[in-house]
């Protein structure tokens, strides 16, 4: 009788690792996240609006690298090939988007920095990319981006080498905009009925 | 076979009690409403006997297709990809893991450890029927030529835009209903171990084969609801608009390649330490010697699964993560090799010296090990970040992880099948068409897969219906490989027959001294009720 509980007892604690790992498995998507957010990994910048304390006399090239996903009909292009400033000072750029279709359209964009292990001295104090646009018919924009690289990236060993830095967004279609307009159901060659 | 020669009644210090509970109720409610562990034990190695049978047609299907280029037995490239990704989904979940863990795992576990059965009779039968719709549910996925992903179900390939189907959901359901029966599994494994072992029976005196099966079963534990959870995310992506792995909505697909392999890096230790305990039960009975270092061996196996759960993204070297990282993922990986290591080597030790009798159970075994090791060697250069880059997706990979599973596990499930049929069955098996079935099958799975070793470092792609004329030659041996392999299974099914068949029965302890633990104290085939007085382990 006492083996018969304790079994059930291990049993039902047993259940309740299974829960945890599965609590823990989509606790890891936020986790994941709040990772890459602080530690920079995979080139995720640093996001607020503080400035830099110091600027040093070093420069740095920041390049600027657009895409668009297909299923988003818009063009969107820097409209600078690339700049270079000094560490710790902020600077500003502009990328042009334009919508081609005939009807108002939603996008968002996400971005990373390369080489990846400079996201934890990349900041961005303001940028188009923190909130999704709306581009109505045709319609043109001027979409900015401020920026400053953290002067600590000239000391770390790991990032000394790093001259250039490219900044890299793709646009999307926002997903509810792409529900809303169907455009997920003809988003591409790829989508619907495979062709044998 | 010697059969009755060795009958010993007691072997080295157990003494058991035969109570011979002998009457079983009726056909329904003995096989399909079974509680009892030997029982759900044969259902499942009938199971995982069906599951690779079909999984083994459909690589024939795909040698004859790579034997030579261009189209010749597939119509398009999906069809392709969905074989792909059910062969390997039917060789992993309804094979190897049906017939190492649910099928020796249950017959052998309670014996072993004197337990009169599982802990949760009932929990075990659910665990094995789950598996039945699982595996309609996969060939659903199959025939409907919608699950093209390759069982590693990266998105954005298995997303709505790709894999637009219901038959990718019946996939990911059929992986649900697997995860759910080995979870199960494992908390009646684990249940059973610590709390039913008989009188004397500390941890530290189990079988090896036992202890192989523990760590198993956490394994399971902590690695299926990851699982679970990511193919969830993953289903629900797919139909109900949430975007975890959907960059457009603030996703990553690289997050789901982190949680299936935080996943399926333990699944291949769960694939292969259950067979560990397999070979190192063969090889001692064989030697006639006690295993050389029982602790190491058993702390080995413990260290192998720690390890495992922090070398996952050594499957993701390409996928961007930062060069520390590969530095950590590749020495983390490397480390595995040291237990890995100290098993082969005490199995090599534990020969040393013995009286070795090459029966067939042994001639798998110690094919296992050395196809394991192969495997094992591959593994190492695999595990290097810097190679990895270029051998990445290549058919080195696809040698390589068939050397450690389709040669290690299968070899190990063959190994306990002919050194505990006649204990299951009653009956001898027929030791000459045993080892043929060895010979051939060992010609025949390293013509398969030796040469996929050069047509990976020459650069052929993995997961492609056709390749260029340049890899024709090395194509062609493997195909003619597989053929001799798939000629093995047909001695495999001949050898059951003989079994079956067989009039003649066998003593308790049909392999004499070398044979210590506890099964062979027990009639051949056991009582349908074992131990219902517990033995007394000194």
């Amino acid at each position: 009788m006492r083996a018969r509980r304790s079994s059930t007892l291990l049993g039902l604690s047993l259940v309740a690792v299974i829960a945890g790992m599965v609590g823990l498995t989509f606790a890891a998507v936020p986790l994941y996240r709040v990772f890459c957010a602080v530690t920079g990994y995979g080139g995720t910048p640093q996001i607020g609006a503080a400035l830099s304390r110091t600027v040093s006399a070093n420069t740095i090239t920041v390049r600027f690298d657009a895409a668009v996903n297909p299923g988003l009909p818009w063009q969107f292009k820097p409209e600078q090939g690339q700049v270079t400033f000094r560490l710790g000072e902020q600077q500003v750029a502009f990328y042009r988007a334009r919508n081609t279709s005939d009807q108002p359209v939603r996008g968002i964009a996400v971005y990373n920095v390369t080489p990846e292990k400079v996201g934890r001295y990349f900041h961005k104090t303001a940028c188009f990319c923190f909130n999704e646009q709306t581009l109505s018919p045709n319609q043109e924009m001027q979409l900015p981006v401020s920026f400053w690289v953290d002067p600590a990236i000239a000391d770390d060993p790991s990032t000394a080498d790093v001259t250039v830095i490219t900044l890299s967004y793709t646009f999307f279609r926002s997903l509810d905009d792409a529900a809303k307009s169907g455009a997920l159901a003809n988003a591409g060659p790829h989508v619907g009925p495979l062709i044998r | 076979m010697s059969a009755s020669d060795h009958a010993h009644d007691h072997s080295h210090g157990y003494a058991a009690h035969h109570d011979d509970h002998g009457h079983a109720p009726g056909f329904f409610r003995r096989w399909l409403c079974s509680t009892n562990h030997k029982d759900i034990g044969t259902l499942y190695l009938i199971f995982g006997a069906v599951g690779g049978t079909v999984g083994g047609i459909l690589s024939i299907w795909m040698r004859l297709e790579l034997f030579s280029p261009g189209m010749h037995h597939f119509s398009s490239g999906q069809e392709w990809n969905t074989v792909v990704t059910a062969h390997g989904l039917l060789m992993i979940f309804f094979s190897v893991m049906p017939a190492l863990i649910g099928g020796f795992g249950n017959w052998f576990v309670p014996i072993m450890i004197g337990a009169p059965d599982m802990a949760f009779p009932r929990l075990n039968n659910i665990s094995f029927w789950l598996l039945v719709p699982a595996f309609c549910l996969i060939i659903a996925g199959l025939v409907m030529q919608e699950s093209g992903t390759g069982w590693t179900l990266y998105p954005p390939l298995s997303n709505s835009t790709y894999e637009p189907g219901p038959g990718m959901d019946f996939t990911l359901f059929a992986l649900h209903l697997a995860g759910a029966s080995s979870l199960l599994g494992a908390i009646n494994f684990i249940t059973t171990i610590f709390n039913m072992r008989a009188p004397g029976m500390t941890l530290h005196k189990m079988p090896l084969f036992v202890w192989s099966m523990l760590v198993t079963a956490f394994l399971l534990l902590l690695s299926i609801p990851v699982l679970a959870g990511a193919i969830t995310m993953l289903i629900t992506d797919r139909n109900f608009g949430t975007s975890f792995f959907d960059p457009q909505g603030g996703g990553d697909p690289v997050l789901f390649q982190h949680l299936f392999w935080f996943f399926g890096h333990p699944e291949v230790y769960i694939m292969i330490l259950p067979g560990f305990g397999i070979i190192s039960s063969i090889v001692s009975t064989f030697s006639r010697k006690p295993i050389f270092g029982y602790l190491g061996m058993a702390y080995a196996i413990v260290a192998i699964g720690v390890v495992g759960f922090v070398v996952w993204a050594h499957h993701m070297f390409v996928s961007g993560i930062s060069v520390d990282t590969r530095a950590y993922f590749m020495t983390a990986t490397l480390v595995i090799a040291v237990p890995t290591g100290i098993k082969i080597f005490s199995w090599i030790a534990t020969m040393w010296g013995g009286s070795i009798e090459l029966k067939t159970p042994m001639l798998w075994a110690i094919g296992m090990i050395f196809l394991f090791t192969v495997g094992g060697v591959t593994g190492i250069v695999l595990a290097n970040a810097g190679i990895d880059q270029m051998l990445h997706n290549t058919y080195y990979v696809v040698a390589h992880f068939h050397y450690v599973l389709s040669l290690g596990a299968v070899f190990s499930i063959f190994a306990g099948f002919y050194y505990w049929i006649g204990k299951m069955s009653g009956r001898p098996y027929p030791e000459f068409w045993g080892k043929v079935h060895f010979w051939v099958t060992f010609v025949g799975v390293n013509l398969t897969f030796f040469p996929m070793h050069f047509l990976g470092l020459a650069g052929m792609p993995r997961r492609y219906v056709d390749y260029p004329e340049a890899f024709r030659g090395w194509n062609e041996v493997a195909s003619i490989g597989a053929f001799i392999g798939g000629a093995g299974l047909l001695v495999f099914f001949y050898v059951c027959y003989r079994v079956f068949t067989s009039r003649e029965h066998v003593a308790e302890n049909y392999w004499g001294e070398g044979a210590t633990t506890l099964e062979w104290t027990l009639s051949s085939p056991p009582p349908f009720h074992t131990f219902a007085e517990l033995p007394r382990i000194r």
